[in-house]
């Protein structure tokens, strides 16, 4: 490639030939993942395919055994969390870290607070906060001010993703984040995944709702017993392809070869 | 009224940069909050009022200049104690050995004038030094061992009675003799300079309450209103002045000698309570005590130091409970065998909840300590003058801990109901 400019399709975010074992069990085997800027990857697989270990391999919170790591486009050394945060890399988990005594603002900025003169600066936290809100469109938050404690299901996974936008996070993953909620707000969270990857992050959505999937995705990448099986354009395959590719590791012409995929079992 | 960026405005979220519309507004969202079981220290304060009532109406003696200045006094141990232990029950912790943490150091601090001849300040350093090592090591088996706080805290209890003891020798006492330290509690500010420092605490809290409120209102911040503040200032402005006045008072029973003004105790307390309240409140450090009280997980993934926040907040405690075992040992003049231990702890404990810190973590104030404090001390200066049995006294203050435990949790059940924090 010519150095004169990055391609607009190149990945922010991308993992080759990754392995990861515990032990004897191989659970990751040559993984190739990449995370486009402003597109929503959405990441399937059955439980037990290796989608949460492979989020964890990003996140940093798990060493990869082989595989290169590189953030747009340069390798770059992941030794813990810190160094993917410090990337722009985030990660909003299933069981939503938020501390329910704290208000809203305060749980936006947790662990990295403003300060003035050694003092917490009230003010440019509130206003950044509402802000981030704002740009995401978040219309049912009362109030900013709101203890995490008062908010429903789908309003937490708002303020878990709007940290996201307040810290200009490049990569953000979101594990499952529609699994608890109900029809209204998985409604609202799906159209904040929407306008996440409309502001240019890059997007990993992991989710079992195949409408979810299809309603915001761009791409699907779909694991089988640790192999990516599959890594389409959400356009391009049908609904019960996807699912063929989550159960069997293959569907038609794509997927695994049939004996890779047998192989693996 | 305030000017809102346009994007902000359009985002339906306007209506939050403005406070209550009145104060009738505000008193009605207070109401509804209480009775939701956000409480904080209105029990601990109406509590107070009743016990003052039958106090006072009991024994004439009990609302005397000399009684009211003996109360603060005997409050000062305890609130300062209470406040060590409200920055470990925010983690959900409990810290049993901090009353006798507090005799080591008293016993710490009288040796090191008597044996060694130490100057004040320092046998007064090398107290809250000792109380922060405790503190250190219960911190550090707390948090990298992971001992449940409430055995290795036991274990601390029985350990250091058995030093205290040791450095004591069996059934002695050392005597504190230092003018300095003794005066802790038996000296009084001059009255000018008494009045001159509550007239600086009132004029400084409204100050400061106006020009934050200006700033936010001007910033278009969430802010209280306007009435709220001025009750708040008001309210501030009334204790400290009748405090300081009722304090004022010529106290001397002895017509030839008079007793008068503010016991050098009330304003360490005061500083105390303010310096505390700034880290909680202000300070990163605070924010992150309450967040691994509220949520260690969330914590620990917002690249909170669990670990060290649950290590410093005992080394806080047992500091802080060096310096009430001093304010202590100054009050009874002497450090036993048995300062800090017998019902010191459950006292301060008491404390700090009955003036609304949460036994579950996350929730509490420095002042709710001071206010459970000053309620823990009048029930014990009431039914002594009373001169009832202090059987009495350990039921009294047993059933009050035991009625504040069970507002705490009520309240707790109650709040995750109505989904208040």
């Amino acid at each position: 490639m010519t150095t004169e400019q990055v391609p607009k399709t190149a990945p922010i975010l991308e993992l080759q030939g990754v392995n990861k074992s515990f032990g004897v069990v191989h659970v990751l085997h040559d993984v190739d993942f990449q995370v486009y800027p402003g597109e929503v990857t959405a990441l399937v697989g059955d439980n037990g395919a290796g989608k949460s270990t492979l989020v964890k391999a990003i996140a940093g919170i798990y060493p990869i055994d082989s595989g290169t790591y590189l953030f747009e486009g340069k390798p770059v050394d992941v030794h813990g969390p810190n160094d993917v945060a410090a990337l722009g890399v985030e990660v909003v988990y299933q069981d939503l870290a938020l501390c329910d005594n704290l208000d809203i603002v305060s749980n936006m900025f947790l662990g990295r607070e403003v300060k003035r003169r050694g003092v917490l600066d009230e003010s440019r936290m509130e206003t950044m906060a509402r802000e981030a809100l704002a740009s995401l469109s978040v219309r049912t938050v009362k109030s900013v001010r709101q203890a995490v404690s008062s908010l429903s299901g789908g309003q937490r996974q708002t303020v878990a993703i709007a940290k996201c936008v307040l810290w200009n996070s490049k990569v953000v993953l979101l594990d499952e984040p529609t699994a608890a909620l109900g029809v209204a707000q998985t409604r609202q969270v799906i159209d904040l995944v929407r306008r996440l990857a409309d502001q240019g992050l890059g997007v990993v959505l992991i989710s079992h709702n195949m409408v979810d999937v299809f309603e915001v995705a761009d791409r699907i990448c779909a694991l089988y017993l640790g192999r990516v099986a599959a890594e389409v354009k959400a356009s391009e395959v049908s609904h019960s392809q996807v699912v063929e590719l989550i159960t069997a590791g293959r569907s038609g012409s794509l997927g695994l070869a049939p004996a890779e995929a047998a192989q693996s079992m | 009224m305030t000017t809102v960026k346009p994007e902000v405005a359009d985002s339906g979220f306007a209506a939050d940069t403005q406070s209550d519309e009145s104060l009738r507004d505000a008193a009605r969202s207070y109401l509804q909050r209480v009775r939701g079981g956000d409480m904080g220290s209105l029990p601990a304060v109406l509590g107070l009022i009743v016990l003052f009532i039958v106090f006072g109406l009991a024994n004439e003696r009990f609302m005397s200049a000399l009684n009211l200045a003996n109360l603060v006094t005997q409050a000062g141990s305890i609130c300062v104690l209470a406040m060590g232990l409200v920055f470990v029950l925010l983690l959900g912790d409990i810290d049993l050995s901090a009353g006798v943490a507090g005799g080591v150091s008293a016993c710490a601090m009288a040796l090191t004038i008597t044996n060694m001849g130490w100057p004040w300040w320092a046998a007064m350093l090398a107290g809250v030094v000792c109380g922060a090592l405790i503190g250190l090591s219960i911190g550090l088996l707390r948090s990298k061992l992971g001992i449940p706080s409430f055995v290795v805290t036991l274990a601390f209890f029985l350990g250091l009675q058995g030093v205290t003891l040791k450095l004591i020798g069996e059934g002695g006492s050392v005597r504190v003799d230092d003018p300095v330290i003794r005066g802790i509690t038996i000296d009084n500010l001059p009255v000018t300079v008494g009045w001159i420092c509550a007239l600086l605490v009132v004029v400084a809290f409204a100050g400061m309450e106006l020009y934050r409120h200006r700033s936010k209102v001007s910033a278009g911040l969430h802010h209280a209103p306007l009435g709220v503040v001025i009750f708040r200032i008001v309210g501030v402005a009334a204790v400290t002045l009748g405090v300081t006045y009722l304090l004022s008072i010529n106290r001397s029973v002895n017509p030839n000698v008079e007793i008068r003004g503010v016991p050098y105790v009330l304003p360490i307390v005061v500083v105390l309570l303010i310096a505390l309240t700034f880290v909680l409140t202000r300070s990163s450090y605070g924010r992150h005590i309450y967040a691994v009280g509220g949520n260690a997980e969330a914590a620990r993934r917002a690249g909170i130091n669990v670990d060290r926040v649950r290590m410093s907040v005992f080394v806080v405690c047992s500091a802080l409970a060096a310096l009430s075992g001093i304010i202590a040992a100054s009050y009874g003049g002497k450090v036993s065998a048995s300062s800090g231990a017998g019902n010191v702890l459950l006292y301060a404990v008491g404390a700090a909840v009955i003036g609304g810190t949460s036994l579950f973590g996350g929730k509490g104030r420095a002042l709710d300590a001071v206010i459970g404090g000053v309620v823990v001390a009048t029930i014990a200066n009431g039914l002594g003058l009373l001169n009832q049995s202090s059987y009495i006294n350990f039921l009294v203050t047993g059933g009050v801990l035991l009625l504040a435990a069970s507002v705490d949790a009520i309240s707790r059940r109650r709040r995750s109901a109505a989904g208040l924090s």
